[in-house]
């Protein structure tokens, strides 16, 4: 009958959003008595990883399954997708919070700190700059492995929408090979970034210790860095979603919402390569 | 046969779930909006109770100068904390607790869009909680010093410098981060896309306009603070210099990132409050809501307004006199689209045959008090006299009357307003009245003087002060013992609610209006599962 027709699907009692709070907790926990020089907080934090590990495998499991099953039609779909919407949105302004820091720090303190020349005499205030007090450093250049993975970027997000073309007209292979294409894209970016910190810290002087330089550098690259790495392993998920066949015209908002995701990451790379490493 | 005694509810139940598990599984568990809406409340109260015996604390060592009964250390984490537990673990819970009962039943929902994320948002709540107050045991045992000590505004260079509670905070502002933005999410998409047919946004109930915009703030503001106290536990903890000026950084930068999501967070406190104060009117002046749109295009100006003024909170501590200038006008101009609030509240009283039940007087002492709290914020805002009154009890009087006045009091009227529909008893009307009473009187007890104090140049945040300041300082501790015990009063009608009395009729009070009056008291477990038509 019928729920299933006129009815919104209200989903039955879960296990997993409790199990994830508690796992966020011990993780926390662990986290807070790791970095205050408490050793057990390392055990803490490889049993709420795993924890969580579990969690996320059920929780999307689950949805999934019920997807399958045919539980969500247009009306729940269209809550998924607000949803993944407005998540986004409060991953911008994560973001434009060390964006925020960034243009403060480049075009009102540190002239600031030049201008007033009684407590750091000599100081000139001009980016970049580890501070009056700071170490020397090499800062990035931009037209090198910066280049690079902006093209790679670029070409992923392009090769995600050749993936999605191939959904809309149920060509699988392209499906499958545009998503597999899309994450080796990722990785590969993800790849020269590594080197790339590997590069700084060990021959430019320059890491999360150089000023301010540093900090919003890493601070801003790593958190993108991350947000692939969270992207890349979402395409994973669905391009073996996708090699099941899960996905079909009408229906494939797990595509969509990560696709969504990569092309957020995507930007927010494009305003690191103009801020952070080109200007 | 077994099943034709099963009610109407109980088959629908049954046609398409299991069974719900039973005892504590059922709450951890849980996707259920009334469920979750009534494990906020009751976190909330809980919470209510533990900020407040801390700040009783904090009363009684300032009901004379000199130092009694604890440490300045102590003294600084437990009004710290006091402000933390207030603001995000009752006031904010509360909030939501009434949104996740009331929105769905406002608007012909089935439940909330996304029951499972609903759960989560609660289930954050207790590990944020316990990562905040943890840092007091763990100190009895010899790890760390105790919680967070530099005010809930962890304010760079001091929470640089901070010992490990302050590590916890900011874990447990993640947490409630989460919390929020999903919660906020859940809420948005819910009035977006499960308003019943005919449900046009311009007839959508206030309250559910309020948290709408609530919801708004929450996904601009929270993700701001989110990367502030990140960036501070780099700074303590992995070597980052954003917040100091050695390595370039500037300790005046976490003041802008902490107040931009700061400001806005006054108003996602007050504007649930703000949302049910016109319900709440009508209701008991029998009369229809005055100036609907009116308010609706009062809480979009406030709400676009609040990124934009966080620079009143941080005036003296150095910037252009453009800016503060700039500061100065777009935070009083914040007093027009507020002034078209309480006007509209005012005309909604405005001949109505009034009668005074305890959420009507609630709401009624909400407005007069919270009225001052708002004409004090313009004295503050602006910024030749904020130059006098900055880090004074005049704030502290100041926001006491907002976030007390204008936000538990207003919360309080929606408990004893909305308490009948989700018990299905009538609230003891005598108690309440009491509660009402003592609590008004004592709460002016308390804090008028603290005006006083702060014009007379009493800081805010000391444990210690000049003779000079004494009387008004036990009058305030007075005060705020028989504020504390009052809410026992409180705490007392709401157990009684929950526990019995005469049966609330569907509709509870005779002038309320709204599709969450036409379900009976207390409400089946799942409602609108087939859509309501809300017709003119």
């Amino acid at each position: 009958m019928s729920e299933i027709e006129q009815g919104y699907y209200v989903p039955d009692s879960s296990p997993y959003p409790a199990l994830l709070a508690g796992g966020m907790f011990v993780l926390a926990l662990g986290f807070a008595l790791q970095i205050n020089g408490e050793p057990v907080g390392r055990w803490f934090m490889i049993a709420a990883a795993a924890l969580i590990g579990f969690v996320l495998f059920g929780w999307f499991g689950s949805v999934i399954a019920e997807n399958q099953a045919g539980r969500f039609l247009q009306w729940e779909d269209r809550s998924f997708r607000w949803g993944m919407a407005w998540f986004i949105g409060s991953e911008v302004m994560f973001f434009a919070a060390f964006f925020g820091t960034l243009f403060y720090l480049r075009n009102i303190s540190v002239p600031e700190l030049g201008e007033t020349q009684l407590v750091w005499p000599g100081y000139r205030g001009t980016w970049p700059t580890s501070g009056p007090a700071g170490q020397p450093f090499t800062p990035m250049a931009a037209w090198g492995i910066p280049a690079l993975n902006t093209l790679i970027l670029l070409s992923s997000a392009v090769s995600v929408t050749w993936a999605h073309w191939g959904l809309l007209k149920q060509r699988r292979a392209q499906l499958v090979g545009g998503l597999a294409l899309t994450i080796a894209l990722g990785c590969l970016f993800l790849g020269f970034q590594a080197y790339e910190y590997h590069h700084a810290y060990t021959e430019l002087g320059l890491n999360l210790g150089a000023g301010v330089y540093g900090a919003t550098f890493f601070m801003l690259t790593g958190f993108h860095g991350l947000h692939v790495t969270i992207g890349a392993i979402g395409l994973a998920a669905v391009l073996g979603r996708a090699i099941k066949g899960h996905f079909t015209p009408e229906n494939h908002f797990g595509f969509e919402g990560i696709a969504w995701y990569w092309h957020f990451v995507d930007v927010v790379w494009l305003m690191l390569f103009v801020f952070v490493y080109w200007l | 046969m077994e099943i034709q005694t099963m009610t109407t509810a109980e088959l629908a139940l049954h046609g398409s779930h299991h069974a719900p598990p039973k005892g504590l599984m059922r709450w951890l568990t849980t996707t259920n909006h009334k469920d979750i809406g009534t494990m906020y409340l009751v976190f909330s109260l809980v919470m209510f109770f533990i900020g407040g015996i801390m700040i009783l604390l904090v009363r009684a060592e300032l009901f004379q100068p000199g130092m009694q009964i604890m440490r300045p250390e102590l003294f600084n984490q437990l009004i710290g904390v006091h402000a933390l537990v207030m603001i995000f673990m009752a006031l904010m819970p509360a909030a939501t607790g009434f949104a996740n009962w009331m929105i769905p039943l406002m608007i012909g929902a089935p439940d909330m869009a996304l029951p499972r994320l609903n759960n989560w948002s609660f289930w954050l709540l207790p590990p944020a909680a316990a990562l905040l107050l943890m840092p007091f045991a763990l100190a009895l045992f010899g790890v760390g010093s105790g919680a967070i000590a530099t005010g809930w505004t962890f304010y760079a260079p001091l929470s640089v410098q901070d010992g490990m509670g302050l590590d916890f905070a900011i874990l447990a502002i993640h947490l409630l981060g989460v919390s929020s933005v999903m919660g906020s999410i859940n809420i948005i998409v819910t009035i977006f896309n499960l308003r019943a047919p005919g449900m046009t946004f311009m007839k959508l109930p206030l309250f559910a306009w309020g948290w709408l915009i609530t919801a708004f703030m929450l996904v601009a503001a929270i993700p701001v603070l989110a990367g502030a106290v990140t960036m501070l536990l780099t700074d303590r903890h992995f070597g980052t210099h954003f917040f100091n000026a050695g390595g370039g950084g500037d300790p005046i930068l976490f003041q802008h990132l902490f107040w931009f999501f700061g400001h806005p967070e006054v108003y996602i406190v007050l504007f649930p409050v703000w949302g049910m104060t016109p319900h709440i009117l009508s209701a008991f002046a029998r009369k229809p809501v005055y100036g609907y749109r009116a308010q609706v295009y009062a809480f979009w100006v406030i709400g676009v307004l609040s990124v934009a003024v966080w620079g009143h909170h941080i005036m003296t501590s150095g910037m252009s006199t453009g800016a503060l200038l700039y500061f100065m006008y777009s935070t009083m101009s914040i007093s027009l689209p507020l002034s078209v609030l309480f006007f509209c509240w005012i005309a909604t009283l405005w001949r109505g045959a009034m009668t005074f039940e305890a959420p009507m007087l609630f709401a009624l002492g909400m407005i007069v008090l919270f009225g001052i709290g708002g004409l004090t914020g313009l004295v503050l805002a602006d910024a030749a006299a904020d130059a006098q009154y900055h880090h004074s009890y005049f704030v502290v009087a100041h926001f006491h009357y907002t976030l007390f006045a204008g936000g538990i009091m207003g919360i309080m009227a929606g408990v004893y307003f909305w308490l009948p529909k989700m018990t299905g008893h009538m609230i003891d009307e005598t108690l309440a009245k009491w509660h009402f009473w003592l609590t008004a009187v004592a709460f002016n007890v308390t804090f008028l003087p603290q005006f006083f104090l702060g014009l007379a140049g009493m800081p805010r945040r000391i444990p210690d002060y000049a003779l000079q300041f004494t009387e008004f300082n036990m009058v305030s501790s007075i005060g705020a013992f028989i504020l504390g015990a009052a809410q026992l009063l409180f705490l007392t009608v709401v157990v009684k609610c929950i526990r019995g009395g005469p049966p609330a009729p569907a509709k509870v009070w005779d002038g309320a209006e709204g599709l969450e009056w036409t379900v009976p008291s207390p409400p089946p477990h799942h409602t609108f599962q087939t859509r309501p038509v809300v017709g003119q």
